[in-house]
């Protein structure tokens, strides 16, 4: 019991690591590309096809590069948590109804307090759904960090499946999709209590 | 040239000569994830879109069918197939039930949001003229809501087809089996191998299907 919650709180913190480096670097780009559509387009389309690449592809191809181990795993998960993260800070900064940015700067808002006070409280709920989605991936994708020798519940799934033990399979399965659903649900009523009440949108709407 | 810290330098033309002497398995492999996926999506399309369709009156029914689907979507991809190897054994077949089951949020959502989008004047429009509730669905509301449903598709397929690269992980062959090789002996010819068709067909299938997206939106309603 005691090792499967050491596996867990690893897993759990890996996949964070991931998510959070994704938010240092994909929330300041995301607010850089708002200025300029070209590049907009162009940065969308790359995080796009990081994407597609299928994870446990993208996750050999950087071990070859990075080695083995909870580094290459974690950038891994930077890589594929900056679509969602970019997509939604971009989209949700965007998105925001032109008249209020008019009232901001109507009222003297600089570039700067425009965005610090107007656009990314609004935005930020949406941002929340970005990281909702790229957690939950996160933990998807740490599953197979055991391959490269990374930690996490990956470990007595993947050894359970080689010796055949399904009390070891299940000993990291059930985890893994607990701490999933926990978080997605955990951040979802995160998001909902974040969001201004004029601007709910109907959960079928946003996810 | 490729620059490799673990294994020296890789050239292009060495890869080449590689899958040139190991074509057959690269196709078997790419036959068979094409096989995984298709299957999936197929019957992915066959449960969730007559679903969908049938939940669009139901909404507290839909709401739980939506959560429900949510939360098999959250699993994690090598979780899941390890709840089910006791249950279903190793190969192609959980591979298959794994990959269907993640297929139905995005159908059954988009399928559901579609159809109950459709603006209500049309239906209004179609009922003052006469039809039925059947003939309401298959001549007004399918047509409108047809790219949405196929957008639903377009993003199962996508999902499903990076995401069959597990079935190698329970011998459910695919272009998985060749990634996992190629990790196990640090061989990026493997790796390729199986990382490139793979990443491709992703990339082909979200293509294609965003180009059938295009064709089905009734002129009227392209933006």
């Amino acid at each position: 019991m005691d090792g499967i919650l050491m596996l867990t709180a690893e897993h759990l913190v890996l996949s964070a690591i991931g998510v959070g480096l994704a938010l240092l670097v994909g929330i300041p780009l995301a607010i850089l590309i708002t200025r300029n559509q070209t590049i907009a387009g162009f940065t969308m389309a790359v995080t796009d096809v990081l994407q597609t690449i299928p994870s446990m592809a993208l996750l050999a191809a950087l071990m070859l590069y990075l080695g083995l181990g909870n580094t290459t795993l974690v950038v891994t998960l930077m890589l594929y948590s900056l679509l969602p993260i970019v997509r939604n800070t971009y989209t949700g900064i965007t998105g925001i109804d032109k008249g209020l940015l008019e009232a901001g700067e109507g009222m003297g808002m600089t570039r700067w307090q425009l965005l610090r006070m107007v656009q990314i409280p609004i935005a930020f709920p949406v941002i929340l759904a970005g990281i909702r989605v790229a957690m939950v991936t996160a933990i998807g994708i740490a599953t197979i960090g055991v391959l490269i020798g990374a930690g996490g519940l990956g470990a007595p799934i993947w050894r359970g499946m080689q010796i055949m033990d399904n009390a070891m399979i299940l000993s990291g399965a059930i985890p893994a999709a607990l701490i999933a659903i926990a978080c997605d649900i955990g951040l979802n009523r995160l998001e909902n209590a974040v969001t201004p009440r004029g601007l709910k949108v109907s959960s079928l709407a946003r996810s | 040239m490729l620059w490799l810290p673990q294994s020296g330098v890789m050239r292009v033309s060495d890869f080449l000569k590689f899958m040139q002497m190991n074509l057959d398995s690269a196709v078997l492999a790419t036959g068979q994830h094409l096989y995984l996926s298709f299957g999936s999506i197929l019957l992915g399309m066959m449960i969730a879109i007559p679903l969908g369709i049938w939940l669009t009156d139901k909404e507290k029914l839909a709401e739980k069918f939506l959560a429900a689907t949510a939360i098999i979507q959250t699993v994690p991809g090598l979780a899941f197939l390890g709840l089910f190897l006791p249950i279903m054994g190793i190969g192609v077949l959980p591979s298959m039930t794994v990959l269907f089951l993640y297929s139905l949020l995005p159908i059954l959502r988009n399928t559901y949001t579609g159809i109950k989008g459709v603006s209500p004047a049309l239906v209004e429009a179609g009922k003052g003229m006469g039809m039925n509730p059947f003939q309401l669905l298959v001549m007004v509301k399918l047509p409108i809501a047809f790219p949405v449903i196929i957008a639903g598709v377009r993003i199962a397929s996508v999902y499903i087809v990076s995401w069959a690269t597990l079935a190698a992980f329970i011998g459910g062959g695919g272009l998985g089996d060749p990634i996992l090789t190629g990790i196990q002996t640090a061989d990026i010819n493997f790796i390729l191998m199986g990382a490139i068709p793979a990443a491709l067909l992703a990339l082909f299938a979200g293509w294609f299907l965003g180009m059938i997206e295009k064709m089905v939106t009734p002129r009227g309603l392209r933006g």
